[in-house]
């Protein structure tokens, strides 16, 4: 996994709530066998008209947040379907980082395994995150991981809290599946331990 | 003596491997669920890496999001490219890798939340898995279960572990009984209503309460599978004798002197007197009506006999998803619930696809036509939900009532197949997802029961059933 840098980009804001996955990536983009290229396909049926030309009023259509690399969303992201489909489409668009007041537990643990860091902020911090984001490409906003802060265009800087493990993981674009295999004695002897108690399983 | 513990702290105790210092652990996973969308990047890591699958054995991949319900599926006809080439990845996945494996041709077939109860998979006390958000589903037999993503699904066939941290317990109590007319799909929609779609975050809910007690296992399922709409990854409850009747003589529970010992530890698995809960939510079981939802998340939902909402009924950044919902369905605040006509009625899903759920609607439909030009279908939730309804007679009552009989997949639930709406229809469903586009592009959903499904496929309109009981 890549690595997370310390990001100084555009935020493209989404006040909308309950964001959830279908809308991010809709079912008929999940047919593929990849993790890629689900970029163009990322808020499908938000983005593009029947006719598959691009709706000037969604946000990432906008000429100034064409480029986002962070979204300021409302309340509850993610919800919905397991799929990580939504992550990948949202990585391959070039989003680094989500703001939100909530994200549903699978889309939060998901983002983390493709490089995409959500943060949890109280209401009043979005708002004024909210704010930075809508004036537009000339409002860079840096989210700095190692340092756990968020720094707005005009120089308001907020902490946000992180698990130190998903963190750890995060920074070093380390693969999950390696650390646990460094515990693979801890599983085997669990699986030899459970072969008496619960033969049943 | 040891503090008192909630089901959800037996459960997680009973599967860490191993903890970090800082409460990350690794939880073992007993029962590894596939199915074709969410699994073939997985397998493709493995490959990738060199990495086997650590326990075929406890392993077992399905196909249904992607699968055709017509019958002509039989003769091995799919359409779609991609949907074959993705169908055809699993069968080669599940062969190479070894696990166990239900391919379309299998009378057993069927939505893998179905298919893992019916075949005694899913057995009280186990941790259950799959790359599907509704795997809370499988939490209504006392098990930990719940949705994961791909990179996990990679993790979990490589490990048989999951890296975790232990979530908070949540209590929804339904107390007293139902009335009639209301069913398991009804409590759990009205759950949702109070907590809201976010309510049940960073939570296991347990669901308890005499009305819980009174459900079968296919009411318990139903509303175990819609705890994720409640945004707990997780529901459970605690296993009885409704639970071990269930899951006797099915054909991977244990058997002999096995199920006996089986059956001694999953009598343990109750919380304890004055284990602790951080949050409860508590309803009356008999202050509970029948319920569809008017907009575009679960969490709007109403009583049939309401009128459509205000936005000005609504704060903070909910007035604008209102405002955005009621256009997207276009109905208008004020608009009774029993006056939106619909075109289309969905019957199926591993929400309401089970055997007792299609009992539910015939007993409505015996005898009597749907309304012309309605497009009605129903989906049973497997090849044996099928077989089982057309020996019951089942089958009959929805032909003639002029329901398409479909064979068994998710379909119309999220219309990955062919069964979808076109812009603007409007459907009757008893799937889980009212979501924008959820059932089609611009197409409109409406959740509700089995039961309230066949009475508007009757009238044309959202109806109120008790009104034909």
């Amino acid at each position: 996994m890549e690595k997370f840098e310390k990001i100084t980009g555009i935020a493209a804001p989404m006040p909308l709530v309950n964001i959830d996955t279908d809308m991010i990536i809709p079912k008929n983009f999940l047919k593929t066998i990849k993790r890629s290229g689900l970029g163009v396909n990322l808020f499908d049926e938000m983005r593009y008209d029947d006719d598959r030309n691009e709706i000037p009023d969604f946000v990432l259509n906008k000429p100034q947040y064409r480029e986002a690399q962070v979204i300021v969303a409302g309340d509850n992201f993610g919800c919905g379907s397991s799929r990580e489909h939504a992550p990948w489409a949202l990585a391959d668009f070039g989003i680094k980082c989500i703001i939100s007041t909530s994200f549903a537990d699978i889309f939060y643990n998901n983002s983390f395994k493709n490089g995409i860091l959500p943060i949890v902020m109280p209401q009043e911090v979005v708002d004024v995150l909210m704010s930075d984001a809508e004036k537009g490409a000339n409002a860079r906003m840096t989210v700095d991981l190692e340092a756990q802060t968020v720094t707005t265009s005009d120089g308001q800087e907020f902490p946000f809290e992180v698990d130190a493990f998903k963190k750890h993981c995060l920074l070093e674009g380390l693969d999950d599946i390696g650390l646990t295999m460094a515990n693979v004695k801890d599983i085997d002897a669990y699986e030899v331990k459970m072969a008496q108690e619960r033969p049943w399983v | 003596m040891t503090a008192p513990k909630t089901l959800y702290d037996k459960i997680w105790d009973a599967h860490v491997t191993h903890e970090d210092a800082d409460g990350t652990c690794l939880l073992y996973i007993d029962r590894h669920l596939v199915h074709e969308v969410t699994s073939p990047q997985a397998f493709e890591g493995l490959r990738m890496t060199g990495r086997k699958v650590r326990a075929p054995e406890k392993t077992i991949a399905v196909p249904d999001h992607n699968v055709p319900t017509t019958l002509d599926r039989v003769s091995g006809i799919i359409a779609n490219e991609e949907s074959r080439i993705q169908l055809e990845a699993l069968d080669t996945n599940a062969k190479e890798f070894g696990v166990h494996y239900y391919p379309v041709s299998d009378i057993r077939q069927g939505i893998v939340h179905i298919v893992g109860p019916e075949q005694g998979w899913t057995l009280p006390g186990m941790t259950v898995v799959c790359g599907d958000s509704h795997t809370a589903t499988h939490g209504a037999f006392g098990a930990l279960a719940h949705g994961i993503g791909t990179s996990e699904v990679e993790h979990v066939l490589a490990t048989q572990t999951l890296i975790q941290r232990k979530g908070k317990n949540m209590k929804v109590e339904i107390t007293g009984k139902l009335k009639p007319g209301v069913t398991a799909k009804d409590i759990t929609l009205a759950v949702i209503g109070e907590t809201g779609t976010g309510g049940g975050t960073g939570y296991v809910i347990e669901y308890c309460g005499e009305a819980i007690r009174d459900l079968s296992m296919e009411g318990r399922m139903t509303v175990c599978n819609m705890a994720i709409e409640g945004g707990a990854r997780a529901g459970l409850i605690a296993p009885d004798e409704t639970t071990f009747d269930y899951v006797k003589g099915r054909p991977h529970a244990p058997k002999g002197a096995q199920w006996e010992a089986a059956l001694n530890w999953w009598k343990t698995l109750y919380t304890d007197e004055g284990a602790h809960f951080d949050k409860v939510v508590t309803l009356k079981g008999e202050d509970i009506q029948p319920v569809v939802t008017w907009g575009t998340s679960p969490e709007d939902v109403l009583p049939i006999s309401a009128v459509v909402p205000s936005p000005d009924d609504f704060t903070g950044g909910k007035v604008d998803a209102v405002k955005r919902a009621l256009d997207y369905m276009g109905i208008e605040p004020g608009q009774k619930l029993t006056d939106i006509k619909i075109d289309t009625v969905f019957i199926g899903s591993c929400t309401n696809g089970r055997i007792e759920d299609l009992r539910a609607a015939a007993a409505i439909l015996k005898g009597k036509k749907i309304k012309d030009g309605m497009r009605a279908m129903i989906v049973p939730g497997s090849g044996l939900v099928r077989a089982q309804a057309e020996e019951e007679g089942l089958a009959d009552i929805f032909i003639e009532a002029g329901f398409e009989w479909r064979l068994a997949g998710c379909s119309m639930c999220l219309a990955m197949n062919p069964d979808q709406l076109a812009p603007g229809e409007r459907c009757a469903a008893t799937s889980n997802r009212n979501f924008e586009g959820r059932q089609g592009r611009g197409g409109r959903t409406h959740l509700m029961s089995p039961a309230m499904a066949a009475a508007a496929a009757l009238t044309g309109h959202l109806t109120d059933v008790r009104e034909m009981l």
